[in-house]
């Protein structure tokens, strides 16, 4: 499949130039077309930032939603239409910061959908703040003497919460890039990807240069079955692995473990309520309960 | 003797501590009453705790149709010893004060009889069975048949196993040497008349006729966060969603919960969620959601006492504005607040079906009161209404729009997944195809294309009902459960100069309100809130200001006593 294919023809792009959105972008529509993802049973959700941008650029079924909550339509969609292959694309605000507590629990709730944070530690479109991935000692003009929260980290936290697929990787490596979409996309149940993201406008520390100084590749040898090794792993800051750190592929996801497909297979929106069912049932108020 | 008692309506209080067993005692009563051939109707009011406190639930038994809540206690069944100190000023010379001789051994009153119900109940294998010696009794009183009484125990502790039912029938059976006994004493002199044909009638919840709604307005998706009084509902759907083909998640707040309802909803599921005020107060931004991305929502609220937490447990009508105004920016909706089963359950197919046609959120406004009320009627879903969903969803072509701008504004609803189009919706300003855009011209076209629809929903708005004489000098306004004491304080005043225009939809208002409001010379407002907030509405929309507003606030439903007492008031005035 050509990736050409999911272009937005006149497509508007707010980005700045040289933003690490813009191969995040290229990258997913590449792994898309690897993948032979029919556009016609694709739903990219999203919140709001820059990232939250990303679906008006790639054409496709499109639910652009509020700041942070992009996670639990994603879910729902998925659920009342399985045929979907349902990707959310986020920021770190977005999905580190006021959809936190979604996070948390669309991680327990393991639905089959991608998440993919486009993490460049700084808030983009209100211009300079510091994100929850924000480094410590960072200057905005909110934290004036520097930042002082400790930095989030997104990947120890699914892998506290046996996350069902936690991987990173890094807008200025497009092939491993790729490579990782493609998997958390296959994926069945929930894929978190965290991606390392140059924003070369408002964070001038962690830059493409800083990424590549600061990174490097898990062994092939690494067992992402490995929970507490996985976990020692997205620890480390020193510098920080790139690729899958883990994965749990005994985890129901959340539509497996829901009744109305026990008996049948077909998406919601095709059934119809008998209204002779509600009859029924209302009228068996007429004995002894 | 109580005058009440020889009469035709007998109202019964059961008041005791929270895990006492009060729900059980009414499960079983109003069950026994119905099939003993009597109207029933209860209502119960609790503390938010599980344990302790004082709760208590009227039982009313009547020759007539009831359907509310009065303040008039005939008897009053006293199962803990706080319970005559709660209930105080509602206690009158008339009424007869029945419980167990060990519990009110420092209560030192005439009215009060003592009967030894746990020492009964200790011989037959545990105090767990004074309750049911207790209902026995009143069942007897009430000149019930003992095999109803013991077919109502029978399908209640059946599945408790063979020992326990055994023990509860003892029970039942021991109540009603009891109440025997009281009958011989010669203090209760019970004459309500029967009817067989109540035997064979429905006997309701307010929740589960809201339940009934919804699964006849088609929902297939509901996600919720627990919360007084809407737990019942979440429950309802939860326990019906395999047979009905429904996914019910318990979302982690109520944010997530209606943000998974618009994207159920989105991909073709009609969407449910259920809250009360402080948990809708999170859900507003979403409200905002629905109306930029026209995606069809119903939202159940159950209203409670505020501001904030305020009274968990208790009814309000307090958040009406809430409701109106939520949600960033202007966008359209309706408002549905029924207030009798028929209603509930007509309005909630239909708020399904009004979100559909117009792609809005729409509001069904209830409260704590009519959401744990019973009482009888003939039949809810009548052979002569044919319940009929509309269908909203399109199959899409390759040049689908999501938001194409048309006359009535209500542009064909594509869904993803359904035809060849591809669907496209944002929370930003948007284009025809649902893309995020900063033209301003557009921008405008967009807000008039969204309020355009409310032209349709006005069209569509259920009219208030008026009941009474036509030719009124008073005109009542009331809106949701306060249409229950109401119509009762009428049918009591027998008045041919008063009349009730009841709203079963507030929002939009109906266009012909003023016309009512006019022709009366007085106009008295009872609502369940400090503000007169429906009152400001009315004003608000017609520039008519209702001249009396009845507002109660205490977290307690209005009474039928009440209602009269304001009308008898106004009336003088007139």
């Amino acid at each position: 499949m050509d990736p050409e294919i999911f272009d937005v023809e006149g497509a508007d792009v707010a980005w700045c130039p040289g933003c690490g959105d813009f191969p995040i972008l290229r990258t997913l529509k590449a792994a898309l077309a690897e993948l032979e993802i029919d556009q016609k049973k694709l739903v990219l959700a999203s919140g709001i930032g820059q990232a939250g941008k990303l679906p008006h650029y790639l054409k496709s079924h499109t639910y652009n939603s509020l700041h942070g909550r992009a996670l639990s339509p994603a879910a729902a969609i998925k659920a009342v239409n399985r045929e979907l292959t349902v990707i959310v694309t986020s920021g770190d605000g977005d999905m580190y910061g006021e959809g936190g507590n979604h996070l948390m629990h669309t991680i327990r709730r393991n639905p089959d959908i991608t998440g993919i944070v486009h993490n460049n530690m700084v808030y983009g479109l209100t211009k300079g703040q510091a994100s929850p991935t924000s480094q410590l000692e960072m200057k905005t003009p909110l934290q004036v003497e520097g930042v002082s929260l400790e930095p989030f980290n997104p990947l120890a936290v699914a892998i506290a919460l046996d996350a069902s697929f936690v991987a990173r990787t890094f807008a200025g490596d497009v092939e491993h890039m790729k490579e990782v979409f493609k998997e958390a996309i296959k994926h069945k149940g929930f894929a978190l990807v965290d991606v390392f993201q140059p924003c070369p406008t408002f964070n001038k520390t962690n830059t493409y240069r800083w990424f590549k100084d600061n990174t490097y590749k898990l062994e092939d040898s690494h067992n992402v079955y490995d929970r507490n090794e996985s976990f020692k792993r997205a620890i480390e800051t020193e510098k920080y692995p790139l690729g899958i750190f883990y994965k749990n592929e005994n985890r129901l996801t959340f539509e497996e473990t829901l009744s109305v497909y026990s008996e049948e297979s077909s998406p919601l929106f095709e059934r119809k309520t008998d209204i002779s069912k509600v009859k029924d049932l209302i009228e068996l108020k007429r004995s002894v309960q | 003797m109580s005058e009440f008692l020889s009469g035709e309506d007998v109202s019964i209080v059961l008041c005791g501590e929270a895990g006492q067993g009060i729900q059980t005692v009414e499960a079983i009563l109003v069950q026994a009453v119905k099939l003993g051939g009597y109207n029933v109707f209860s209502s119960k009011e609790y503390m938010s705790r599980v344990r302790g406190g004082e709760n208590s639930t009227q039982i009313r038994v009547s020759s007539k149709r009831i359907n509310a809540y009065v303040d008039r206690i005939d008897i009053l069944i006293a199962i803990s010893k706080g319970a005559i100190n709660h209930l105080k000023e509602r206690i009158s010379e008339n009424t007869i004060i029945i419980g167990d001789e060990e519990t009110l051994k420092d209560v030192v009153r005439p009215d009060v009889i003592k009967i030894p119900f746990l020492k009964i109940a200790k011989s037959i294998g545990g105090p767990i069975y004074a309750n049911i010696i207790a209902a026995g009794a009143l069942s007897r009183v009430l000149n019930i048949d003992k095999e109803i009484f013991d077919e109502c125990i029978t399908a209640m502790f059946l599945r408790k196993g063979e020992k326990i039912l055994k023990g509860d029938l003892e029970a039942g059976a021991e109540g009603y040497k009891i109440g025997d006994d009281l009958l011989k004493s010669g203090k209760f002199k019970i004459e309500i008349q029967k009817d067989p044909e109540i035997r064979n009638e429905l006997l309701l919840n307010g929740i589960d006729v809201f339940g009934y709604g919804c699964l006849a307005g088609g929902v297939k998706f509901m996600s919720s966060y627990p919360m007084t009084p809407t737990t019942s509902l979440q429950v309802f759907i939860a326990r019906h969603s395999k047979d009905f083909d429904i996914i019910f998640e318990q979302a982690e707040d109520e944010i997530a919960a209606i943000n998974m309802g618009l994207g159920a909803s989105y991909a073709g599921a009609r969407a449910l969620t259920a809250t009360s005020g402080s948990g809708f107060a999170l859900m507003t931004e979403a409200v905002g959601l629905s109306g930029m991305i026209e995606t069809p929502i119903v939202i159940y609220i159950g209203q409670r006492p505020g501001p904030a937490v305020g009274l968990p447990t208790r009814t309000a009508q307090e958040d009406l504005n809430l409701v109106l105004y939520s949600g960033p920016g202007e966008t359209p909706r309706a408002i549905f607040a029924p207030g009798n089963f028929e209603d509930a359950f007509y309005m909630t197919q239909r708020a399904f079906n009004i979100a559909d046609k117009y792609q809005i959120p729409v509001f069904i406004l209830s409260d704590q009161y009519m959401a744990d009320i019973y009482y009888n009627i003939p039949y809810l879903m009548t052979k002569e209404v044919k319940i009929e969903n509309f269908e909203s969803i399109v199959k899409t072509d390759e040049k689908y729009r999501r938001f194409e701008i048309i006359e009535d504004g209500i542009s064909p609803r594509g869904i993803p997944g359904f035809g060849d189009g591809l669907v496209v919706v944002d929370s930003d300003e948007h284009d025809e195809e649902g893309h995020i855009t900063e033209d301003l011209n557009l921008r405008t076209k967009m807000v008039e294309k969204r309020l355009k629809k409310l032209e349709g929903i006005k069209k569509d708005v259920v009219p208030p009902e008026l009941i009474g004489p036509l030719d009124y000098k008073i005109l009542v306004i009331g809106w949701g459960s306060t249409y229950g004491p109401i119509k009762e304080a009428l049918d009591k005043l027998k008045s041919n100069e008063i009349a009730f225009l009841y709203f079963k939809q507030v929002y939009p208002l109906y266009e012909n309100t003023l016309n009512y409001l006019e022709n009366a010379q007085k106009t008295i407002i009872f609502e369940n809130n400090a503000n007169s907030q429906f009152g400001n509405l009315i004003k608000l929309e017609t520039g008519f200001e209702v001249h009396k507003k009845a507002l109660k606030y205490n977290g307690m439903p209005f009474s039928v006593e009440e209602v009269m007492e304001r009308l008898k008031n106004i009336w003088e005035e007139l």
